[in-house]
């Protein structure tokens, strides 16, 4: 079959692409840009070449706060997906249940970060909050003020609060594509629970699964708002996230080269990632 | 026109004009062969040339970022290694 190539097509994609330059192209330029150079204020900068990224590359700070970032991401998608997936199939298909299940599930979305930072750092304290005083109760020693375990433990309880909805939203979508046919199709040969799911539902929902490992991940990633309000970083830098870090170094201390030089390292493995998982997950579906 | 408020330099002037020079290069290859030679290489799955010039930069960009954490602030053999991992990424992805 033929195909006509059409190029002026592309200038659809003109009202994207000037506003794609103005809210990223033209502030990771200046990025950049200040990667490169010293200032001591009065918008006055001086030539430092790559020392900034040579400092943050050797930097023990940057390499501690990189393992924290993909150990969280690592823990909160080990716990999202299956969770998700695991909730979405308990949704029901038809009648008044599902606008029920699906309003309680959309509300945790629904919150702002910052509140649901404070949401927690309410809940979890030990001395008003209902979690932290009931694990008290129960002689559980837990104070995520001062022990980085239990600051984990509540970051990591947030993010899954916060979330998990979204990957079982999108894999329920998926789910309800699936046209009865395939489920008729299994009843007839007796498929068992396990293999319905093995092989209609889990890859039906791939390409849900693609979108939701992908949201998650960059966004996991990225977090900064909810640890910042709960923890503030701590207890000592046990929850000081790559973000955490570099706001501190960009506003805090004003180090505006340092902090662009981690930006830039910051933004090329958040991109190195997502293409690999975008491309192995993709690929993976084609080949199925 | 006034750039200071972007506190441009030189080399990072040249290294935008450079990227933007690959990629109107791109758009002129593609107005001349259109669908972008897709073609399944050593990655074993299909890639376009934009594919390739993805990987070839994004690859490049850790070339230097390691030759800096290994090697040392000269980055003029890492800028060769790049050019030299570009070409087989086209040629072999």
């Amino acid at each position: 079959m033929n195909k006509t190539w059409n190029n002026k097509a592309w200038f659809m994609v003109l009202p994207v692409f000037l506003l794609v330059a103005i809210s990223a192209i033209i502030p990771l330029m200046t990025v950049v840009n200040y990667s490169v150079q010293d200032t001591f204020g009065n918008n006055e900068f001086f030539w430092n070449g790559t020392d900034w990224f040579v400092d943050t590359l050797t930097s023990e700070r940057f390499h501690a706060a990189l393992v924290r970032n993909l150990s969280f991401s690592l823990i909160i998608l080990a716990i999202e997906i299956p969770l998700g997936i695991g909730i979405s199939l308990t949704i029901p298909k038809k009648g008044w249940g599902v606008s029920v299940c699906l309003v309680l599930m959309a509300l945790p979305l629904l919150i702002p970060w910052n509140v649901v930072g404070t949401i927690w750092q309410v809940f979890g304290r030990v001395d008003i909050g209902l979690l932290g005083h009931t694990l008290a109760a129960l002689g559980l020693d837990y104070n995520y003020v001062q022990d980085p375990i239990d600051a984990w433990a509540t970051v990591v309880a947030m993010d899954v609060w916060h979330w998990t909805s979204l990957v079982a939203l999108l894999c329920y979508a998926g789910l309800s594509a699936i046209p009865d046919a395939y489920y008729q199709a299994a009843k007839i040969d007796g498929a068992s629970r396990w293999a319905v799911f093995r092989y209609i539902q889990l890859p039906k929902m791939k390409r849900v699964l693609t979108i939701a490992v992908l949201l998650r991940f960059m966004d996991s990633f990225m977090i900064y708002t909810e640890p910042f309000v709960v923890t503030g970083g701590g207890p000592g830098n046990s929850t000081t996230f790559l973000s955490i870090d570099l706001v501190k170094m960009a506003i805090g201390q004003f180090d505006l080269g340092p902090a662009a030089a981690m930006s830039i390292i910051y933004f090329l493995i958040i991109l190195l990632l997502s293409w690999i998982f975008y491309t192995v997950m993709t690929n993976s579906e084609g080949a199925n | 026109m006034d750039l200071s408020w972007m506190a441009w330099t030189w080399p990072t002037a040249i290294f935008f004009l450079t990227i933007l020079t690959m990629l109107i290069g791109m758009s002129v290859w593609e107005y001349f062969v259109p669908g972008g030679s897709p073609r399944v290489g050593v990655l074993r799955f299909e890639t376009t040339r934009g594919d390739r010039l993805f990987v070839s930069l994004l690859g490049s960009a850790f070339i230097h970022l390691g030759w800096l954490a290994f090697m040392g602030p000269n980055l003029w053999w890492a800028l060769a290694v790049s050019v030299v991992y570009a070409v087989l990424v086209f040629r072999y992805v």
